[in-house]
């Protein structure tokens, strides 16, 4: 069996450790000089296929993905100090019609099918917009098999055991490949690009690429009316006791 | 236009006698190359037509690397560092990790194993490290700054092959100088080094020896021949366990506690010949060239023990305490002093980050990093210490880190050169230009 060709599409987020701030027009949130990093569950999700290798399951390579602007060269380069292989990067300036989940799982598409993938390991979500849709939509428009939040993965020859974390517990699933994993948080730590490794991601390969390459010219189809902070949070009470907080919560209305 | 204008001065100067408009030193011509730095000058092409850059401005790598040693200090050292200051114990899962992740060997080409990145690189790191925790700082740049260097620079290629891929993945190193009789005369040393039929033997003491509780690999200066004075200084390999070798007295210490800090004695120590660090009689050459550009690490972990300091009593009076009804840090008496003393850390970092680009760059950096590391070290020092002072209560108790940055920034003041020789160093360089 010749390896695996894992394809790994990662995305540039606000770092999660910043507070985002909407601006003044209330039209979207504020990215100039803010700190951007790789969507958290996307470093999960490189991390896996990393882990995968490491424990020996045959993968010829791993290739990380991003569409975006110039800057998701960044997150791109820390895949590959991580131990991805190479990396495609569709630019999409700022200005440019952002892409929507719909138009990324298109893209998605195109690059398994020109990549040849047969393995696909997504964010279960983006923490910018927190859709968790691409991963789904791109395996209803491959028609591939999909395990959503993955919180371990076993692959032996063609076929992927999954465990899911689901309300209650989990759940274990078995597909064939090629299939569509996305990634939750209890999968695994992913690890600091060492300086070594990032001196060779240095090496390997960045492909530029735009839309038009892969026929795509997507147009949004939402329309984003209003943006808004989540109300300021209330300061709670302490209770002293397990009976204090009952008669607390029947006094809100809660019980 | 620049030699034109040299020609030029001797002229100059005789015209203006009164000495006035005579500034030398400022004089914005491209500056003459003399290089005492390890790594290979980046200076085979002329950097005159490259347009400059903000100093602060970062490779792509080198922004990479900032990222990756932030994470990692953040996720694995900070959870330890109070307990480790409690303990005066450096955890030695930390140094470990330190291997791990390659910041052990920084600028050791990747054909020994190492990094192979530039010596900004090895700045940024013991900055970032700094910011979390000084102790485990100093530890890297102690090791990268002047070990790995000397063995980069002086080295043969025996020693290089044998010791700098051991340097890069497991074995901590130490640079003892400093004795009881010789702390900023370094030169008065008096550890002897004697030859023998195989090699050389090391009789004698010193202390204050950083990272020498750790440590496997020792760079020891020594005399091989006092009558020549410090000209008879030169530089021996020295491994843990060679007998006669003993690391005594561990220093209780005010501050950077995580850090060791030992008595080392030397008793018949019998090393081989292949252990002198390059040529006899050359080791207070090698010394001045070391601590020129280690300067610079200390003066890095200054301005990252400022950020350090600084960044957590913003945290604190902007999120949390409140007086009055407001956050404490909403007084404009506080703003400005928050304000005030970001720039005072923003001055230094340019300060650091334009010594590391001039060594780099193969130009005359001693100045910049006498001037540098001064300069972070008296912020360091001030902003640490008021800082404990915006958290009031919170920043006195030893259940933060506000009261450990304000101890740990005082020996910034006092190792690689205290500020009084600094100040001697810039002010020696200063007469020598400006004196007619």
């Amino acid at each position: 069996m010749s390896g695996l060709r894992v394809l790994v599409p990662i995305k540039r987020v606000i770092d999660y450790a910043v507070k985002p701030r909407v601006n003044r027009a209330q039209t979207a949130v504020e990215t100039a000089n803010v700190k951007h990093s790789m969507n958290p569950f996307d470093e999960l999700s490189i991390e896996e296929a990393i882990r995968l290798r490491e424990r020996k399951v045959p993968i010829q390579e791993i290739v990380a993905f991003s569409a975006g602007p110039t800057k998701s060269q960044d997150i791109l380069r820390t895949a590959m100090a991580m131990g991805a292989d190479r990396s495609i990067h569709v630019v999409v300036e700022e200005k440019d019609p952002q892409l929507e989940p719909l138009g990324v799982a298109k893209l998605l598409k195109k690059v398994v099918e020109e990549q040849k993938s047969d393995l696909v390991i997504l964010g279960k979500q983006s923490i910018d917009d927190d859709a968790s849709q691409t991963g789904q939509m791109l395996a209803g428009l491959l028609g591939w098999p999909q395990a959503t939040q993955a919180s371990k993965v076993d692959i032996s020859d063609k076929t992927v055991t999954v465990t899911k974390e689901v309300d209650g517990g989990v759940e274990t699933v078995k597909a064939n490949l090629p299939m569509i994993i996305t990634t939750d948080l209890r999968l695994n730590e992913p690890r600091y690009a060492s300086l070594p490794n990032i001196m060779k991601a240095k090496k390997k390969p960045l492909e530029k690429k735009t839309l038009k390459d892969y026929g795509l010219d997507e147009q949004p189809r939402l329309k984003t009316v209003k943006v808004t902070e989540p109300p300021p949070r209330k300061g709670g009470v302490k209770v002293d006791d397990v009976d204090g907080m009952i008669s607390k919560l029947k006094e809100l209305g809660a019980l | 236009m620049a030699s034109l204008s040299r020609t030029f001065r001797p002229l100059a100067r005789a015209a203006t006698s009164s000495s006035r408009t005579l500034r030398p030193a400022f004089t914005r011509t491209s500056p003459q190359a003399r290089c005492l730095s390890a790594t290979m000058p980046r200076r085979e092409v002329d950097i005159a037509d490259i347009p400059p850059t903000p100093i602060s401005h970062l490779s792509e790598t080198e922004m990479l690397m900032a990222d990756s040693v932030q994470k990692f200090a953040n996720d694995a050292i900070l959870p330890k560092v109070r307990e480790m200051d409690e303990a005066e114990m450096m955890d030695p899962a930390v140094v470990e990790q330190l291997f791990e992740q390659g910041l052990m060997g920084i600028e050791i080409p990747e054909e020994y194993g190492g990094s192979g990145m530039n010596f900004t690189s090895a700045i940024i790191a013991i900055e970032e490290l700094a910011r979390i925790d000084p102790s485990v700082s100093v530890m890297c740049d102690v090791h990268n700054t002047l070990c790995n260097t000397a063995l980069l620079k002086y080295g043969s290629e025996n020693l290089k092959k044998k010791w700098l891929p051991k340097l890069a993945t497991d074995t901590v190193a130490s640079f003892c100088l400093s004795e009881p009789v010789s702390g900023s005369d370094a030169f008065a040393l008096a550890t002897k080094a004697t030859r023998t039929e195989n090699g050389y033997k090391i009789n004698g003491g010193k202390m204050w020896i950083t990272n020498s509780y750790e440590a496997n690999f020792f760079i020891v200066f020594a005399n091989l021949d006092p009558s020549k004075k410090y000209k008879g200084i030169t530089a021996f390999i020295v491994e843990k366990g060679t007998p006669g070798f003993e690391i005594s007295k561990k220093e209780k210490k005010l501050g950077i506690k995580a850090s060791s800090t030992c008595v080392i004695t030397f008793d018949d120590v019998e090393i081989p010949k292949e252990n002198l660090l390059g040529n006899e009689f050359e080791g207070y050459k090698y010394a001045i060239g070391l601590l020129n550009e280690g300067r610079i690490g200390i003066a890095a972990q200054m301005t990252g023990l400022a950020l350090g300091a600084w960044e957590n009593a913003a945290n604190y009076v902007w999120n949390d305490r409140k007086q009055f009804g407001q956050y404490v840090g909403e007084f404009q008496g506080m703003q400005h002093q928050l304000a005030q003393a970001w720039t005072e850390i923003q001055a230094a970092r340019a300060l650091v980050f334009n010594a590391a680009r001039k060594k780099e760059a193969g130009e005359d950096f001693v100045m910049d990093a006498a001037m540098a590391k001064l300069y972070s070290s008296q912020i360091a020092g001030k902003v640490s210490g008021q800082a404990v002072e915006w958290m009031g209560g919170m920043g006195f108790v030893r259940e933060g880190l506000a009261e450990k940055f304000f101890r740990d920034s005082k020996i910034g003041a006092i190792y690689e050169g205290t500020s009084n020789i600094q100040l001697t160093t810039i002010a020696k360089q200063l007469q020598k230009t400006y004196t007619r």
